[in-house]
């Protein structure tokens, strides 16, 4: 039995559904952001793999889906260090990191 | 099987394991550890999927820089109890569970009845121009300005992650 497109997609579904369930039901700031990093990493594997499967000349030359994967990875890193800097300023003002505590944009 | 079939289920055993940890641990250090190992093992897949620069960007900026912040972040923003329970869940979570599930379920519902225009099976031959590697293709791909390539989107990403570094600064600095 090898390996079809189809085992990637589902270990990169698997992978989505973890990282949205840690970015749902977790009260920290950090541990929230650490599931959004799970999900970005689920959505590159899936990347990665359409791009090793796909064969359609001259697409398949073009690496779409790889490079797609390289402007993920660096929307991801800037995404981190701002909202990394949003959480310490937080962390600052309330001395919490408590997701749910934070509702000063409440109307 | 062969060898990359067993090599791809051991490191997806891993991969989906640890990150489990990542939303089960109570200790978040121990939460921002396990994710080292799910970046890793996420490198491990791009390399069965012969994206060897990929592999290296990964465990450069996922598994060194972004962990790296994450503890920084961790360390500045300590909570009373780090031992017993710094990484609590919200009264919401079987919602979480709930929500997380049905999104994976339509996922691999959607993904099993739509017709692929992808080959279903690969050796990963005839992306590569002949004697040429993955890193020298995608260095042609962003930066030739002559050929098909990306260079304005490479453009755009350096602005972004200028915008990136001055937000951080601003939003960060004590005031």
């Amino acid at each position: 039995m090898g390996l079809s497109l189809n085992h990637y997609l589902v270990l990169g579904a698997v992978l989505f559904c973890i990282g949205l369930y840690g970015a749902l039901a977790k009260r920290n700031g950090v541990a929230v952001l650490m599931g959004i990093e799970i999900m970005l990493n689920a959505v590159n594997i899936t990347m990665v793999a359409f791009s090793f499967y796909n064969k359609v000349p001259p697409y398949a030359t073009y690496f779409t889906c790889q490079i797609f994967a390289i402007f993920i990875i660096t929307v991801a890193a800037a995404e981190v260090a701002v909202a990394l800097a949003m959480i310490i300023a937080i962390y600052r003002k309330r001395s919490s990191v408590d997701v749910g505590e934070i509702d000063f944009m409440k109307w | 099987m062969d060898l990359v079939t067993v090599i791809f289920w051991i490191i997806a055993v891993i991969l989906v394991g640890s990150a489990l940890l990542v939303v089960t641990q109570r200790n978040i250090v121990h939460s921002a550890l396990a994710l080292v190992i799910v970046f890793a093992m996420a490198a491990g897949i791009y390399l069965l999927l012969n994206a060897e620069f990929i592999a290296i960007v990964q465990i450069l900026i996922y598994a060194g820089a972004v962990t790296i912040l994450i503890l920084f972040a961790l360390m500045l923003t300590r909570t009373s109890n780090i031992q017993l329970n710094s990484n609590p869940i919200n009264r919401q979570w079987w919602l979480a569970v709930i929500v997380s599930t049905f999104v994976g379920a339509i996922i691999v519902y959607a993904a099993a009845v739509s017709p692929h225009a992808v080959a279903d099976v690969s050796n990963g031959s005839g992306q590569l121009p002949a004697g040429i590697s993955n890193v020298a293709r995608i260095g042609q791909l962003l930066y030739s300005p002559t050929t098909y390539s990306y260079v304005l989107p490479f453009e755009i990403a350096s602005v972004v992650l200028l915008v990136a570094i001055v937000g951080a600064i601003v939003i960060g600095r004590e005031d």
